[in-house]
This record gives C-alpha cells, structure tokens and sequence, in this order.
C-alpha cells in the first residue's frame, strides 16, 4: 500500500475553503468550508438538488469554483486536476457500469484508463474479487447482476488504481438492507486502511454511521460534526424548548392535535411514536395528549436536519 | 502512475471496450453490416435508368400499309411496348389517365393521304411527363423512327451524308449498375460511419458512464480516438464487402486500382465519424442523434452525384455539393473504378479528404469538453 499511510499537509485529505460552484446566475454551492481527515467516513446529507453532487464536482476537479480553493490530497484541485483525479475514486448514483460487458471486462477496462501495467492489474484484481466475494460473478455480464452485485463491482472498479480518498455518491439507493449492510462493513474495512471516504445518503441510519456529517441545504452548508454533536445544535432546540417523545395509540390522531397546539414548534411521527418540540414549561396537560406516555428524549438527526432546514428557509425568505 | 502525455494504453482500453460493445450488440452489426449488402443487391437489381419497354398504346385511324409500317417499327424498337391497340382519341388519354400506359401514339386519318400528296403527315404522340425521363426518351425515339423514315422517303435509296458512329468509354453497355454501385459504396460508408459514431459518446451520456469517465484520467483524445478504431475497422470491412459484391455479383469491373481508392477512403471516414462524434457531443439522446445524423446525411445524398449528376445542377447547388466529401468520393470512385484513374487525375481528391477529415475530426474534439458542464 504505497504511501498509503502518509499525512497529507496538515492532515486533511479534503480542504476545501469559500468554495463557491454557480451556473450562470444559479449558485449551486455558496462559500463551503469543509475537512475531511485521513481515513475518515464522511456522510454528505441534503435534499436532491440541494448541491451535494455539484460539490462532490467541484472537489474532483470537474466543475470550476468562482470562488474559494480546495486542496484535495494535497493538491490545488484546480491547477492539478488530472493529477487529483488519479487518486481519487468515484462512484456516481446509477452505478455507471457497461451494462452489456462482463464484471471481468469492466474491470479491465477501468484498469486499462487508470494506466495499470499488467502485473499490477492481476494483483489489485485478485485482491478487489477476495474483498468484495465477486468471485462466482466475474464472467457474468454486468446488467445481469443484481442490485448489490452491480454495487460492489461499480465500487470495485473505483478501487481498482488504489485511491486515497473515494467519494460515493448514494451508494445504497435502491439496494435490499443486507446488501446496504455489506456495502457499509466493505466501507469501514477501507476506512480502517486510511482511506477516506465521503458518502452522500438519504438515510438516517447510514448518517449515523459516519464519523461526521456535513448538511447541505439550497447551496450552503449548514452544519458540519460527529452526529452526537449535531444533535446538541443550539439551533435544534432553542432555548426554551425541548424535545418530547410521545407513545399514544393513534399517533395520526395525537399529530393533528399536536399541530394545532400553540406551544408546539414542530411535530413529525417518528416509528410508533411521535418527536415533538414543545415549550419547555409545557406539561402534558397543556398539550392535551391526555393518556400518552411523554417522556424527555434528544432529538434525532432527521429532526436536527428539519430544524435547521426551516430556521434557513425562514432566514432566506425574510 | 502520472502521465500528462497521451497515453497509448489508455487509448486502446477504450477501443477493445468500445469493440466489445460492437459484437455484443448484434442489431447494431447487423444493421451495419447487412443492411447495406440488402441494399446494395436491391439498388443493384432494380435500378436501371436506361428507359425500355415503355407501356405505349396505338390508335391507328389511318389503318394502311404506311400506318402499319409505322406501328412495326415502333414495336420493333425495343424501347416501346405495345400494350394495346386501341380506337379512338379518347381511348388513347384515358389509357394513359389510368396508368396503363405512359406513351399514346395516334395515327391520323389522313396520314397516308397527306403523304401521298406530298404534304406533311403528322403523328401524334401523347406523353405522360410525370416520369421526365420517360417521357423525354419516349420523344426522342419517335423523333428519331419518324426522322428516319421521312430520309428514307427524301434519299431514296441513297447513303446518309452525315451518321454519328457513337463510341461510349468505360461504361460500354451503359449499365446503370457500373454507374450506381461505386456511389452506393460511398453512401452505405458514409451512413454507416456517421450512424454509429453518433451514438458513441450519447450511449455513455444515457448511461451514466460518460460522468464516471469523466472522473478517470483519460483524455479527450485518448476516449475519441479509441472510440473511432473500432468503427473505422467496420466501415472498411463493409466498404471492402460491397466493392467485392460489385466486382463479382454484379460484375462491374475495377479498372483502376483498389489501393488507391482505399487510400482515399480512409479520409473519408475520418470525416464521417468526425461529423458522427460531433453530433454525438453536441445532442443529450440516441433519438436526437439518429435525426441529426440522418439530417445530414439527406442533403449529401442528394446533391453529392450519386443519383442526380452534378453538371446538371444549378449553379449555387454545384457549389453546396463541393462542400460534401461524399460528392469528392463519389467522384474519385467513379474514377477508379469506371476510369482508371490514378493519383495523377485524384490528388486533389485526396488533399481535399484530408483536410475535410483533418477539419470535422478537429471540430469534435474541440466541441468535447472534459468537463462537464
């Protein structure tokens, strides 16, 4: 694993200050300030569209900032970004495989433009088919490989030149839980070799996973940490207020009345039960659930995220 | 690992890819490869513009022996066919009206009278014009049997004075097919090329690969490049199919030399899959490309020589048709293989090729951005 294990200046894999993507009038990315470290998974949330793939672009060197610089292993993406992109791996959304040739030849392929010589080719082969246990599949053409088969040879072919930072852009869209689980263990085992890793997700559960999160909503970053640390957002509960869960037996008929409640900012079912944000003095009484069960608990990060996506809206349109 | 140059690896992955892509999809080769061969034994068979058997009906009103010599020596020449006689004017348009016919000869009345007399006797032929050249060869032969019988009835039975002895070069028996198949060859090249060149890089749009690619460290010309090889193999291997058909099914002999004319498709290609990769950057689906390249393969088709001659062309159209390499091609085949013409007479066929080669080849690899937006 050559250099595999050398710090980058000042550590960081990606360094990325004020970094600003616009299309014509349209920015895309506004003034993002973003670390990743060495071997570090780094989730990347936000509604579709909201500049998650536009950013991942821009650190690869695709897509040219109008302002701000990133440093990407090292390097100024910008003036260097052939020599970035032969280090970094990149796995789109739709898996992007030639689904009418072979896993084998897929894999040849991408060996062939990342300029392996032969040898190397066979051996980063042979160990890509141990890891990832395609194996039984290698000559069976690629559209015919299931969901999470096609998933692990897209993330093969990524790995393929030894990467140091790979960026997955939704991996797990669309693939059963077992196969997500298997992704997320093969994703740990590279991180665990100092890879880094930045994952973009919708789900909650993958965000959890990750060492730290980063929130992007309409352009701009919102928040940056470890998920504990989300959670503890002064933005997430104001002061004064707090975060309530809430058993009852008919949880559609507790939200509306919950909604209609003047000392409650915000409600959402959450599973069985429901996540509210009341007035901190508010009893149960006050908020009329009657038999409920209440009881004090930390707010999730899908409530961390549609706090601060509300409290940005309403700064923006005010 | 660091490469800034161009990168002879990187180009052949992407050609031994993009040739695994040709063979695994069968509809593509065998649009590409038989197609143009159905084609070719279509055209080959069916076209022939020399005009013969046209569909004529007689009314003959004068019914004596200078009226029934006229009628033998109208069935005798082998570009009529009588279909009918028939006995009255009206039979004669309505013949014609419904198609039965393209070509009404009336003999009038007082046609032996007025030759008799020493009048002009006048025949009447009606010709359908929907069809030009039909029509203009149906007048042409009549003029010529008429011209020939009323000599005959001025000289006697002394010699012409003047008589054309017409000697036709490289084409002797004027077969339609001499002229058509060097030009098919050139047009099944050209739509070939272009058709599958435009698809090559919308097809890793569609799927998605093309934003992977774009991530990897092949370059512009490596990805074009790679992409072309395969698809310039095909197009000769076709090009060479057909020109084998023409030499042994269809028996158009080559006068000139294959090399030379091999030579001078190779730019050819060049250009056509130049233009094909160009509307491939420029359109965001397969539909879009299929219009475009079919948008401008039409107006080359037509105007390039291949069905309709140039020289007959207005002026302006003589111009636009410069602008084609199909018409330089078309050209230089004709001369190869109908001419004997050597490199001595085609240079400038060749010079121009490559420059419009060199020219379309450029303009696609300036109209693909590596970057994506």
């Amino acid at each position: 694993m050559l250099g595999m294990n050398a710090p980058f200046q000042n550590g960081l894999t990606i360094d990325a200050r004020d970094v600003t993507v616009r299309f014509g009038t349209f920015t895309a990315v506004n003034k993002v300030n973003l670390t990743v470290s060495q071997g570090e998974v780094f989730g990347l949330l936000g509604p579709n569209g909201s500049g998650k793939t536009t950013l991942i672009r821009g650190l690869c060197g695709l897509l040219p900032f109008a302002e701000g610089v990133a440093t990407v292993l090292g390097r100024d993406v910008t003036a260097e970004s052939e020599a970035v992109r032969s280090q970094i791996g990149y796995m789109s959304q739709k898996f992007s495989l030639y689904e009418d040739l072979t896993a084998r030849e897929n894999m040849d392929f991408y060996s062939g433009i990342y300029g392996l010589s032969p040898a190397k080719t066979h051996e980063r082969q042979d160990f890509l088919i141990e890891l990832s246990g395609l194996a039984p599949y290698m000559e069976r053409r690629a559209g015919r490989l299931s969901g999470g088969w096609k998933q692990r040879l897209a993330l093969v072919c990524a790995l393929l030149h030894e990467p140091k930072l790979i960026f997955l852009d939704e991996p797990t869209a669309g693939i059963d839980p077992v196969a997500r689980r298997d992704l997320w263990n093969l994703l740990f085992r590279l991180s665990a070799e100092g890879i880094s890793l930045v994952v973009t997700t919708h789900y909650m559960d993958e965000a959890e996973r990750c060492a730290r999160v980063g929130y992007i909503y309409m352009a701009n970053l919102l928040a940056v940490g470890t998920p504990a640390d989300l959670k503890k957002l002064p933005g997430v509960t104001p002061l004064g207020t707090r975060w309530l869960e809430i058993f009852g037996t008919d949880s559609a008929a507790l939200l509306e009345k919950l909604r209609g409640n003047l000392r409650v900012q915000q409600a959402t079912i959450f599973g069985q039960s429901i996540h509210a944000l009341v007035e901190a003095d508010a009893t149960a009484a006050d908020l009329g659930v009657g038999s409920a069960r209440v009881v004090d608990t930390e707010p999730s990060l899908e409530d961390v995220f549609v706090t601060i996506s509300r409290a940005q809206a309403m700064n923006t349109n005010a | 690992m660091m490469n800034n140059g161009f990168s002879m690896q990187r180009m052949l992955s992407v050609a031994r890819k993009e040739f695994l892509h040709i063979i695994r999809d069968p509809a593509t080769l065998f649009f590409a490869l038989f197609i143009p061969v159905l084609e070719l034994f279509m055209l080959g068979y069916a076209i022939n513009t020399n005009v013969s058997n046209v569909p004529t009906v007689i009314f003959d009103a004068a019914n004596t022996k200078d009226s029934e010599n006229l009628v033998r020596a109208f069935e005798n020449s082998k570009d009529f066919r009588i279909v009918r006689q028939v006995y009255s004017d009206l039979d004669v348009s309505q013949a014609i009206v419904a198609g039965k016919a393209k070509v009404g000869i009336i003999i009038p009345q007082d046609y032996s009278k007025n030759l008799e007399s020493r009048r002009t006797a006048y025949l009447k032929v009606i010709v359908d014009g929907s069809e030009s050249n039909v029509a203009a060869e149906a007048i042409n032969v009549s003029n010529a049997l008429a011209l020939r019988d009323s000599l005959q009835r001025i000289i006697g039975s002394q010699f012409l004075p003047v008589e054309v002895s017409p000697q036709i070069l490289f084409n002797p028996d004027t077969r339609s097919a001499n002229f058509f198949i060097p030009g098919l060859m050139v047009v099944m090249c050209q739509m070939m090329a272009i058709m599958l060149s435009a698809n090559a890089i919308v097809r890793e749009k569609e799927n998605g690969t093309l934003e992977q690619l774009f991530m990897t460290p092949v370059k512009a010309p490596e990805l074009i490049l790679g992409k072309l090889i395969p698809y310039l193999v095909l197009t000769f291997v076709e090009f060479c199919t057909i020109l084998f058909l023409m030499r042994t099914v269809f028996q158009v002999p080559i006068a000139g030399h294959v090399l030379t004319l091999l030579a001078l498709t190779l730019p050819f290609v060049f250009a056509m899959l130049g233009l094909g990769l160009y509307i491939s950057t420029r359109v965001g689906t397969r539909e879009a490309a299929g219009q475009m390249a079919m948008g401008t393969m039409m107006p080359s088709i037509f105007l390039s020589g291949y069905v309709f001659p140039l020289d007959s062309m207005p002026w302006p159209f003589w111009y636009i048709a410069q602008v084609f390499p199909t018409t330089w091609l078309i050209d230089a085949a004709r001369g190869v293989i109908l001419r004997g013409a050597g490199w001595r007479e085609l240079w400038i066929h060749s010079a121009v090729l490559w420059s419009m080669g060199i020219f379309s080849f450029a303009l696609a690899m300036m109209k693909f951005h590596k970057r994506l937006t």
